[in-house]
């Protein structure tokens, strides 16, 4: 993995000449978790769409950078709230997708490492159907990391998944994922609270930074700093949508 | 279970067949019952036996032929646009042709022998394997390709790591239905013009008035399509993605 850069995005995007946002401007802090949080519809995930530069539907003015220089798009690995396993293929033939779609040779050393790291290794023969929602997304993680890009763009994840999971996945992903450049969008507050080293809130008046705990992220579930920031976000996304 | 209640189907079928005859009493030459007809078919049997060898020939050719230029078709649609707006409309005009009268010519082109018969099965199951499989191809879910886009994937490799195996379970739909239509091409050949096979039997037996003859030959034809529907969904349950 090269080093994690700075991504700044700035711009607006219209749908049918109507805008779907107003201009605005957010950064992603080079190694760090920047967590994007709003209700359904203000244009979050269309954000992280347009800077995977997957089709969003809308006309997009404004740039997209990295500080570095280098494209962006080709350096973003993506996971979204659907786990997005083939369900015809096992765990392990799931997780080595990326290098099979390329034609690349597999690294299967690396692989094993990460089904170990996602606890997934007796489950490697398995096909998707067998497996839990949770350790679906795990599957999904691996693959994620996989990659090894030092972009990561996370829409809405671990939504799906029971509270206890996503408690867990939320951990695992801070552990995995720490030091590349992460983008999380969610409408969870308390999923923001957690993991956030930067918080936006987007709504459709624009964004809003909220500075996050000061403990470090993945903050304790019961940290009373983190359950008052949680309330705080949950005030302003209700305030915004009232 | 499944055996039980078709044993118990058939029984019934075979006792509401036999009530008819019985209370209507309609002759030999026009209802034979059960009995008469299974009478005919063992002294027959040679014969019925002969002739349901050309048709499950010609069938299995035609089937083998049908799905493989279907799925030619298909993936030749789903990748060119070119190929979609030339390709489609003639499709869907040969699907609006009936195939009945396509027969005689075919049989004026390709003769009386076999591959009329082929040609003819080909052509009424070539549509709808096309479509299941175009369908399935073009309905890949959205979030795979988004995934595929972001991991550099080239379009080939799109198309036979995700479209493909996506689609498979519309394409096993699609041959499940040819494996209907296709027994039902290729009698229409043979009533058209043959000097064997299933179709041809019943033709001489209905013209000679033995009746009891063209039922067995008819039945014959029934059960080699529900055996052979059922082959065809064993085959594709992997591709169908049931276990």
């Amino acid at each position: 993995m090269d080093s994690a850069p700075e991504i700044t995005f700035d711009g607006r995007a219209d749908v049918d000449g109507a805008a779907l946002f107003a201009p605005l401007a957010l950064r992603l802090e080079a190694g760090q978790w920047t967590c994007l949080l709003g209700g359904s519809g203000v244009g979050k995930s269309t954000i992280l769409r347009l800077i995977a530069g997957l089709e969003t539907g809308v006309r997009f003015s404004g740039r997209i950078a990295a500080s570095d220089g280098a494209p962006v798009a080709r350096r973003v690995a993506y996971m979204a709230q659907d786990d997005l396993l083939l369900p015809w293929a096992s765990v392990e033939r799931n997780i080595g997708l990326g290098a099979r779609l390329r034609g690349e040779r597999q690294d299967r050393a690396r692989l094993m490492d990460l089904l170990d790291r996602v606890r997934l290794r007796e489950h490697l023969g398995k096909r998707p159907a067998e497996l839990s929602g949770g350790q679906r997304q795990r599957v999904a993680l691996a693959r994620t990391l996989m990659e090894d890009k030092p972009v990561i763009l996370l829409d809405e994840p671990f939504s799906a998944l029971d509270a206890r999971t996503r408690a867990d996945m939320q951990d695992l992903a801070a552990e995995l994922l720490s030091g590349r450049t992460v983008l999380l969008v969610t409408h969870d507050p308390a999923e923001a609270a957690r993991l956030g080293h930067a918080i936006n809130v987007m709504t459709p008046a624009g964004l809003t930074q909220v500075s996050p705990p000061d403990a470090p992220a993945p903050r304790h579930v019961d940290d009373p700093e983190t359950l008052g920031a949680q309330g705080a976000l949950m005030r302003l996304l209700r305030a915004e949508a009232a | 279970m499944k055996y039980g209640a078709a044993l118990i189907a058939t029984v019934f079928a075979l006792l509401l067949w036999q009530a008819v005859v019985l209370l209507t009493g309609l002759p030999r030459f026009i209802l034979p019952g059960p009995a008469v007809v299974a009478e005919a078919w063992w002294s027959n049997r040679a014969v019925i036996a002969e002739h349901t060898l050309v048709t499950a020939l010609e069938v299995l050719i035609g089937l083998l032929l049908g799905a493989a230029l279907g799925v030619v078709t298909a993936i030749q649609l789903a990748t060119s646009r070119l190929a979609r707006v030339l390709v489609q409309p003639m499709l869907v005009f040969t699907q609006a042709l009936p195939v009945f009268a396509l027969a005689p010519i075919l049989t004026l082109w390709m003769g009386y022998g076999l591959w009329s018969k082929v040609a003819m099965a080909v052509l009424i199951i070539y549509f709808p394997v096309t479509s299941a499989f175009f369908d399935g191809l073009m309905r890949t879910p959205r979030g795979y390709l988004d995934l595929a886009q972001t991991m550099q994937a080239g379009k080939r490799s799109v198309l036979w790591h995700i479209r493909v195996p996506a689609a498979l379970p519309s394409l096993a739909s699609g041959l499940r239905l040819a494996a209907v239509y296709a027994p039902i091409g290729a009698v229409i050949g043979e009533w058209v013009g043959a000097s064997r096979g299933l179709g041809y039997l019943m033709l001489l037996a209905n013209g000679r008035a033995k009746t009891d003859l063209m039922f067995a030959a008819m039945l014959t034809l029934g059960v080699f399509s529900v055996l052979l529907h059922l082959a065809v969904r064993r085959a594709t349950m992997r591709m169908a993605g049931e276990h």
